[in-house]
């Protein structure tokens, strides 16, 4: 068949794009080269629903933030996400950090922030005390967040899914052809995939899949930032998200809560960086933590429980890149997605969905367009709902994941979601199971026995990530019988 | 529901504790257990070397286990197990769910925690590079291999001198596994000596002092393990990197005692332990509440964890027997840590209820060779005793005769080392 739209890319804007679409009366088909959805940027950045004082006013960022970060709160209500709007500041150390205060103020007055006001000293040290006795003063933004930026990106996709849009995984786009108004995507593993309209949301690649198309008005650059994830005994030392004074590389680094309750700290940004590797380095880490300590005095790095890190899209066009391309008026662009995107994702899918349905892409609204989403979360259930989802489904009763208390029933209903886990840490994406300070040393074994179970497939089977991360080499010499 | 001693964990030091306090009389007894079978950690444990103190034999851990698995059969004590608490309240409330009997609160007159302890990971000691499967704590290969039959790696490379490394160095090898090397990043080796010498030592694995992984590469399973030589401060010395091609990486670097559960009653927590602040009958702070095991603090040898769960499970059968803390909670002494000295069990003493002697466990911070155990009050030397070498891979024990207690008159004990020559 011939696909009205293909979207390249399964991240925050891939999938957002997939649920604007997924209302119309249009075959979409979502392509990603991994074996997940949100395997990219979108699981490795600071999780945050930035208020929108950023942006230079004019610029498309500053266009998308606030209507995103609206938006976010709107999607993530329907879709049940985990999202809190904890309000963030900005941190001023010296008279130089005021000024630049002072300027993100206007920035926010001018692209319509809601709430912005600059705070003195005192006032910080009164809403946050563990911040530095330095701090001079601060920017504060009410409407800014935190979020699971993997978990919104899921539910976007699984309600796309749920509406009718193709998710196509391993399918890793090497070449695009065009006979008459069809492209032509092909594969690496020489699959095709053909559709009227791309939109390129390759995120680090976009440049790439961009020049298969004949545009090569912009390039990309990685720029990789390592973070510090503590443990929950950290995750109370702020109720908002501490940035400091943004610089020439970006945001800086940051000291947040995360929706989890954990605490998250980075990140670094190293400019240049290869397209496929989000490895840490010491002399990152080492940067990320004496950055840390100039706000507070107050973490514990020694509750540390994972670092990672992730790559950001810089444009060479230093804004985002969002519509048609001068190559091909069927082909659309979506790129150089660097902060803010995560907040402006779901304000770019509703304005490049309109610009798709003037382009010719059917407009026509579906009947009967699934809307919710619910998930069980046993640990935040109260104590007769605890009982009562027990009584129900007797493998809500067995807790596996000890650490975030994540039980069998929890794995199970998400490994028959709309779009089922093949991964350990697929799982760990969607109902926590892993995430917390054992890191699956305890579940991983039988978080890998329910996913083999319950999908049919031999324990050698189940992967630990993307496809190839196997966990199992071959059995014991008399063992696997069980 | 209600029972006199619930017991939260079945591993060997809940057993054991439950079994100590049945037999002195303590009533109704309960142990939770979240697996789906009694013995805890020693199920996986099919090496052999357990029990040569206490039952003055060899066992396997599954054999360890058994034996106080078959001791309850007529003591009375109820068992749920697959039952996961999740919290505990100060007045011995316990919520816990499981599969069979859904969401419960049980009542307890004395609470024993004996919920064990966790491996270290990764992420805690911040090994760098990208993140491959094929990197996983020595405890969760040693389950993939004993308990599911399945293999995890095939070239494998072994962070941390902990025992649980050190077996699976040779469990692995056994099972045609290649093993590089294990590496660690103190001078010294952090296991048992007999377990380097039968299960590197025999095997030819070589062990790297003063080294340490300062990179891990590959992009879907692990391809290679970079190690380079560490100096006095711990740092990578550039220019001695060696690369390993490796599909495994185990990480033995430390366990950590698991007390979640029992800060959710507002137990205090000693950092150097990581586990409860006790008194010599392993009570915490909260009174009624008793640990043991490596809930407490991480043991060397499990038959030492049974031995203290004895004593945590007569203290909770006292407790119940006497409607209280017997004799109320009387004079304190506490047990200050001296030179080289990293942490004691108990870290306090009820004076007045020393009968004839304690026994205090602790543990030293540094090789310490031709070393002399003080025991002090203030300046006054009370007692001291010789060893010849002491580890701090070994744990300690010390036997304190009342009489130290009365000579103390009523100041703190400290407990110090030094060095042969200093003590002159």
């Amino acid at each position: 068949m011939v696909y009205d739209v293909a979207i390249i890319g399964a991240g925050v804007i891939g999938c957002s794009l997939a649920r604007e679409l997924s209302r119309y009366r249009c075959s979409v088909a979502l392509v990603e080269k991994e074996n997940d959805v949100a395997m990219g940027t979108t699981r490795a950045n600071s999780a945050i629903i930035h208020a929108g004082y950023d942006p230079e006013p004019g610029t498309l960022m500053a266009k998308y933030n606030v209507e995103g970060n609206r938006l976010a709160g709107d999607i993530c209500e329907e879709l049940d996400v985990p999202f809190r709007r904890c309000g963030s500041f900005v941190l001023a150390f010296d008279e130089g950090d005021m000024k630049t205060v002072r300027h993100l103020y206007e920035n926010g007055l001018k692209n319509g922030v809601p709430g912005v006001r600059v705070l003195t000293a005192a006032e910080v040290k009164a809403m946050e005390p563990n911040v530095s006795d330095e701090v001079a003063g601060a920017l504060y933004a009410p409407s800014a967040g935190i979020i699971n930026p993997w978990e919104f990106a899921l539910a976007m996709a699984e309600n796309a899914v749920e509406n009718g849009v193709k998710l196509v995984l391993n399918f890793k786009v090497s070449g695009l052809e065009k006979d008459g108004d069809v492209f032509a995507l092909e594969s690496e593993s020489g699959e095709r995939l053909e559709a009227r309209f791309v939109v390129n949301c390759a995120g680090v690649h976009s440049d790439e899949v961009a020049g298969m198309a004949g545009d090569r008005s912009f390039s990309i650059d990685a720029s990789k930032g390592q973070y510090y994830l503590l443990d929950k005994s950290q995750g109370g030392l702020f109720d908002h998200v501490m940035f400091q004074c943004p610089g020439p590389l970006g945001k800086g680094v940051l000291v947040s809560p995360t929706i989890h309750g954990n605490l998250i700290v980075g990140p670094d940004a190293i400019p240049g960086s290869p397209r496929d590797n989000v490895g840490t380095d010491r002399k990152g880490l080492a940067y990320v933590m004496e950055h840390a300590k100039k706000m507070t005095g107050a973490i514990n790095f020694r509750e540390n429980i994972r670092n990672f890190a992730g790559l950001r899209s810089q444009p060479s066009t230093g804004d985002f890149i969002v519509g048609p391309s001068e190559a091909d008026s069927h082909f659309f662009n979506i790129a150089g997605i660097k902060s803010p995107g995560l907040s402006c994702a779901p304000a770019i899918a509703a304005d490049v969905k309109d610009m798709l349905l003037k382009a010719g892409v059917p407009g026509e609204e579906k009947e009967n367009v699934v809307r919710g989403r619910r998930v069980v979360r046993f640990r935040d259930l109260g104590d007769g709902e605890k009982a009562e989802v027990i009584k129900k489904d007797p493998a809500y009763g067995r807790v596996i994941c000890r650490c975030e208390t994540i039980t069998e029933g929890e794995i199970v209903a998400c490994i028959h979601s709309p779009i089922p886990p093949v991964s350990i840490d697929g799982v760990k994406r969607r109902c926590n199971a892993g995430m917390g300070r054992c890191q699956g040393g305890f579940c991983g074994p039988r978080v890998l026995e329910i996913l083999s179970r319950e999908l049919g497939i031999p324990p050698e089977q189940v992967m630990k990530d993307r496809a190839g991360s196997y966990v199992l080499l071959g059995k014991t010499q008399k063992g696997g019988d069980r | 529901m209600y029972y006199n001693v619930v017991v939260i964990g079945g591993g060997p030091a809940g057993l054991a504790a439950a079994e100590e306090a049945a037999r002195d009389g303590a009533g109704s007894v309960l142990i939770l257990e979240r697996d789906r079978e009694l013995g805890g950690i020693l199920n996986q444990c099919i090496h052999s070397g357990f029990g040569l103190h206490y039952f003055k034999e060899q066992l396997t851990g599954p054999e360890y286990a058994q034996r106080f698995i078959d001791r309850l059969s007529g003591t009375g004590i109820d068992v749920k197990t697959d039952t996961m608490v999740l919290n505990i309240t100060p007045d011995k409330k316990i919520y816990a769910v499981s599969s069979k009997d859904g969401y419960m609160c049980i009542e307890a007159g004395a609470i024993v925690l004996a919920m064990g302890c966790r491996e270290r990971t990764r992420g805690a000691i911040s090994i760098p590079g990208e993140r491959p499967s094929g990197v996983f704590t020595a405890g969760a290969a040693q389950r993939y291999l004993n308990i599911e039959g399945y293999m995890c790696g095939k070239k494998v490379l072994i962070l941390g001198s902990g025992d649980i490394g050190l077996i699976m160095a040779r469990r692995m090898t056994l099972e045609g596994a290649e093993v590089k090397a294990v590496v660690e990043l103190m001078p010294y080796s952090n296991g048992l000596k007999r377990n380097i010498a039968q299960c590197l030592n025999d095997y030819d694995i070589p062990l790297y002092l003063s080294h340490t992984v300062t990179d891990i590469r590959g992009k879907t399973r692990l391809e290679q393990a970079v190690v380079s030589e560490v100096d006095e401060h711990f740092v990578p010395i550039p220019g001695t990197e060696t690369v390993f091609d490796v599909d495994t990486l185990l990480l033995s670097v430390g366990l950590i005692p698991e007390n979640e559960v029992s800060k959710t009653a507002g137990v205090e927590i000693d950092r150097r332990t990581n586990g409860a602040v006790v008194s010599e009958d392993m009570m915490t702070g909260v009174e009624g509440i008793f640990a043991c095991g490596n809930v407490l603090h991480v043991h060397d040898l499990v038959d030492f964890v049974t031995h203290e769960a004895e004593k945590a499970g007569k203290g909770a059968a006292e407790y119940i027997k006497n409607k209280g803390v017997p004799g109320g909670e009387g004079r304190v002494t506490r047990l200050l840590n001296g030179q080289f000295v990293g942490y004691t069990v108990p870290q306090k003493v009820h004076t007045e209820r020393v009968d004839k002697f304690i026994e205090v466990l602790f543990r030293v911070k540094n090789v310490v060779n031709n070393a002399v155990v003080l025991v002090k009050a203030g300046d006054d030397v009370l007692m001291s005793t010789k060893r010849q070498q002491m580890l701090p891979a070994e744990m300690e024990k010390l036997i304190l005769p009342k009489k130290v207690f009365d000579a103390a008159a009523g100041r703190d004990i400290e407990i110090t080392v030094v060095k042969e020559d200093e003590a002159k």
